[in-house]
């Protein structure tokens, strides 16, 4: 047998593996070694070391094998050299070797390729730079230092100096002169930035990886270290220096940014998927030691339940006005209940509840949104500004007031307080959903044979949440609180429109679609059999 | 707000949105600006939920006008808003590939005064990316459905993807939920960008300098699970999508619950085995010949959460079964439970100079288990009547049936 130690290096391989073919060698009598690896077990059980098989001087390989190759080659397996030259030699015999993935080399070869690839793939996503230097500020990183030397005083000559347990370890980095006329361009960045970067490959992948940065980044100035190598990119020259590996503690500590991308990936987060183990199959804890965001983990991990049932426990406890509302649903109790409400936050700031007001059994129902600052002070609905444009519209069209029934889909004012002034706020439609049990109690007490809706706080609450006001106002629509409902605008849009113009053409929007309502309201109702 | 803030509330409302690949476009580093893309995406992190974190993925703004149901966003709901500014999103996008957390940029946002002022402002950010520091990452912009057709052109230029989201799997469901939304308009913006893309992949041909559209192609995303929709309903509209506007992906997200949903919709997640099994379904239709009415039945119109589509189908189909690993076509062998796209290529290849024999399967990784029953090797012959068992149909199995024709099998 004979043995041979090689240096983790594909041509080295190469030109042995070319010898070894010429003199006759075949698979089971040579042994080649990785000379990185300590071999202690040379038990010379020593048999001839001359080659028995035909000396092949012009071996045939294929693009394919040099190909996987290459990536076998930086695998850590010390058994790799020796698997390479087995399939060399059996790619002489059997041209089509490489095609069958099931035989146990090829099976052996794609294994160890494929953690290549997958080790190479994970660096490209794991590798994290960290900015040393800002620009004008040389200074401002405790490791990084700014050294002139005598005989060379360059400007920036920047060496990595860390502290580690055998002493400082230095590393050059490469000269950075800015020239001080030059427009800053993209480009061109008028700035000594240097990211740096520790990264921990399972294979001796840094060559194979390099590349992939260089055109990446190819105007950022940049190192990645790793314990067996490192390398620098130089973005004026365009070239990839390689040095010796260094310890992780020679990177810089931190970035600035880790906190924004810490932010991002807590929020960029969806508690309600919680999935751990997909989590680690994709990315298992061996790289987690160079990522930022990592640090996370546990809380984000731990808080997910809280944090779906808190959702969960606040959409099921949406505020609601249902245990407030009496059992008998007439408009005496409906009355006399009312004033008890909390069913939402809005009783806390509103002098009183506004209930509706006017006949019992009338046929046709207005419904607004809410009281406002006169119908908060004085307790009735529709009796400010809004209202006088109500009464104009009922006297126009000769609807007696006291024939019909006034109310609101919110029974409270809310407001924000503007030094003496009292500004109106629109309620949410979590407000609107709380009080529509009141309103459902008294459209089942007063049984009209229509409703109207003010606006489009009043439309939705009865119409569902996506109707379209300015487009289905005026037309009767059935639903499930009356067989006829219709909607129109709010009195006070006609107090807000920008000109008398616009002004005009809300309120024959307001007239035509009550005076409709009324002419139906008159209508007996059909039932259906 | 500064901007820290801004990015957890902007970046918290993307999170229902599924994609976030960044495969498909190939883009060389262009040596004046940072950025390159190999064509093959890469994951830079995973987030617990298992998702990977790809691009930064953001909204532009979650102010919006619209009041769909099933969104976070919508106008009713009561959530904290923010807006960046194009500089921040642009300054976050390139400090962050800088470092190699990310691959580049997805932006989306809500619908703020109109689908063509939304529009205008996601393009100044891929424009400002690529024109002024010829970022050559990855960006990923949202078509806002009802945007301009000149607009959708010019997303195109900037944007490796672009992504009308039809949101819901039928049209009633979005009437129910995203009234504001209409499926022709979608569709419309979905058509502006094939037609797009394929004059210019056209012009192209004819010279190589003409500017590319939307490299990576167009994709979209829908809910399930928010609406009764059943998995036929999902699979015949991504059919129909696929068909018609050559879509890259679909994605599927499962409806999942967030803070102060709307009272309408359901309180707990879509099982994530659902969403699995309609990327299963929608994977066996794109590369394996699958139709999306073998997938599911009128009857059982919801595909299984405890067994894979083909495994359903392939024991409602004995009379297919078993197929040669030695002799049977591509097609046939793409529809034996428990081996994959990939491995049928192996198969194929291995096959000219090997015969196979079960272990060799096991070799490839198949799994044997799934797929005992279905198949042939030199080694094994299945018991026909497993299949017959398996199936519950009682069906005459005829020895000289055409299968043999179909399958190369004796």
């Amino acid at each position: 047998m004979k043995r041979i130690s090689l240096e983790p290096d594909f041509n080295t391989w190469r030109d042995a593996a070319r010898d070894a073919l010429r003199l006759g060698y075949r698979p089971e009598e040579i042994d080649m070694q990785d000379a990185t690896v300590l071999n202690t077990l040379d038990l010379a059980l020593e048999t001839s070391d001359t080659p028995t098989g035909d000396p092949i001087t012009t071996p045939h390989t294929s693009k394919a094998f040099l190909e996987s190759a290459k990536f076998a080659a930086v695998h850590r397996d010390p058994q790799r050299w020796n698997l390479l030259y087995r399939i060399l030699y059996r790619l002489q015999a059997n041209r089509n070797l490489l095609k069958i993935s099931v035989d146990p080399d090829i099976s052996e070869l794609e294994r160890l390729e494929s953690q290549v690839r997958r080790d190479l793939h994970k660096m490209h996503a794991f590798v994290r730079f960290r900015m040393v230097l800002e620009p004008g500020d040389p200074n401002a990183r405790p490791i990084v230092v700014d050294e002139s030397t005598p005989t060379e005083p360059e400007p920036h000559h920047l060496v990595l100096a860390t502290p580690t347990p055998f002493g400082l370890s230095r590393t050059e980095l490469p000269h950075c002169d800015p020239d001080p006329n030059a427009t800053p361009t993209p480009s061109q960045p008028d700035t000594c930035e240097h990211f740096i970067a520790w990264y921990q490959p399972d294979h001796r992948i840094l060559p194979l990886a390099a590349p992939f940065f260089a055109e990446r980044f190819s105007i950022m100035r940049w190192t990645i270290l790793t314990p067996d190598a490192s390398v620098s990119w130089d973005p004026v020259s365009k070239q990839l220096a390689f040095a010796p590996g260094l310890p992780r503690e020679s990177a810089p500590a931190e970035d600035e940014l880790e906190d924004l991308w810490r932010s991002y990936y807590a929020s960029i987060y969806n508690p309600a998927r919680l999935n751990p183990d997909a989590m680690r199959s994709e990315m298992p804890v061996r790289y987690w030691k160079n990522l930022p965001e990592i640090s996370l983990l546990p809380e984000l991990i731990t808080k997910s339940q809280s944090r779906v049932s808190a959702m969960v426990t606040t959409q099921q406890q949406q505020p609601s006005a249902q245990p407030f509302v009496p059992a008998e649903h007439n408009l005496t109790a409906i009355r006399a209940a009312l004033p008890s409400c909390k069913g939402c936050e809005l009783y806390k700031h509103a002098t009183q509840v506004v209930p509706g007001k006017g006949a019992g059994h009338a046929k046709l129902i207005l419904v607004g949104e809410q009281p406002g600052d006169q119908e908060d002070l004085q307790g009735e609905p529709f009796v400010g500004p809004a209202g006088k444009i109500l009464d104009r519209v009922m006297n126009e069209l000769n609807i007696d007031r006291s024939k019909i029934y006034l109310t609101n889909a919110v029974k409270h004012f809310k407001f924000v307080q503007r030094g003496k002034l009292r500004l109106h706020q629109n309620p949410r439609m979590s407000e609107i959903s709380a009080c529509r049990p009141w309103l459902l109690a008294e459209l089942d007490a007063v049984h009209p044979h229509v409703i109207l809706c003010l606006g489009a706080s009043a439309s939705k609450s009865l119409l569902g949440g996506t109707f379209a006001l300015m487009k289905d106002h005026g037309k009767i629509l059935e639903t499930r609180y009356a067989k006829q409902v219709v909607a129109t605008i709010h009195p006070s849009a006609v107090l807000r429109a920008r000109d008398k113009e616009s002004g005009e053409k809300l309120y024959n929007f307001l007239r035509d679609d009550m005076a409709m309502a009324w002419q139906a309201a008159q209508k007996p109702v059909l039932t259906s059999v | 707000m500064n901007v820290q803030q801004k990015l957890e509330i902007l970046a918290d409302a993307a999170k229902y949105d599924a994609s976030c690949a960044s495969s498909g476009a190939k883009r060389k580093g262009n040596g004046e600006g940072i950025g390159h893309s190999d064509g093959m995406g890469i994951c830079h992190s995973y987030t617990p939920d298992g998702r990977c974190v790809s691009l930064l993925k953001i909204l532009l703004t979650n102010f919006c006008t619209y009041d769909c149901v099933f969104c976070v966003n919508r106008i009713s709901s009561d959530i904290q808003r923010a807006r960046f500014t194009p500089t921040e999103v642009i300054s976050l996008t390139l400090d962050f590939y800088k470092r190699n957390y990310i691959e580049g940029l997805f932006l989306s946002s809500g619908i703020i005064q109109s689908p063509d002022y939304t529009m205008e402002e996601l393009i100044q950010v891929a424009k400002t990316l690529r024109t002024v520091h010829k970022f050559g990452g990855y960006i990923h912009l949202k078509a806002i459905p009802g945007a301009s057709e000149l607009l959708i052109k010019e997303a195109g230029l900037y944007a490796d993807r672009l992504s009308a989201n039809i949101e819901l799997p039928t049209q009633h469901d979005l009437v129910q939920l995203a009234p504001e939304k209409k499926s022709t308009i979608i569709e419309s913006t979905m058509n502006q960008i094939l037609t797009r893309k394929e004059e210019a992949d056209e012009d192209r041909r004819k010279s190589p300098q003409a500017p590319k559209f939307a490299a990576a192609g167009q994709s979209t995303q829908m809910v399930v699970g928010a609406t009764s929709a059943s998995d036929r309903d999902i699979l015949t509209t991504a059919t129909h999508l696929y068909g018609q506007y050559k879509l890259r992906r679909i994605y599927y997200t499962g409806f999942s619950p967030y803070p102060a949903a709307d009272a309408r919709l359901p309180l707990k997640a879509t099982p994530m085995m659902r969403e699995h099994r309609l990327y299963q379904s929608d994977w066996l239709m794109r590369f394996y010949g699958f139709t999306a009415s073998e997938l599911t039945t009128p009857e059982a119109p919801d595909l299984s959460l405890t067994e894979d589509p083909k495994t359903t189908w392939a024991k409602a189909h004995p009379e297919f079964f078993p197929v040669d690993v030695n002799a049977a076509p591509r097609e046939a062998l793409l529809r034996v439970p428990g081996i994959g796209y990939r491995n049928v290529e192996r198969i194929l290849s291995i096959r000219r100079y090997h015969q196979l024999l079960l272990d060799d399967l096991r070799k490839l990784h198949v799994r044997i288990k799934n797929a005992l029953p279905y198949l042939i090797t030199v080694d094994h012959l299945p018991n026909r009547q497993t299949i017959a068992h398996e199936s519950q149909l009682n069906a005459q199995l005829d020895l000289f049936a055409p299968v043999s024709a179909l399958t190369g099998s004796v």
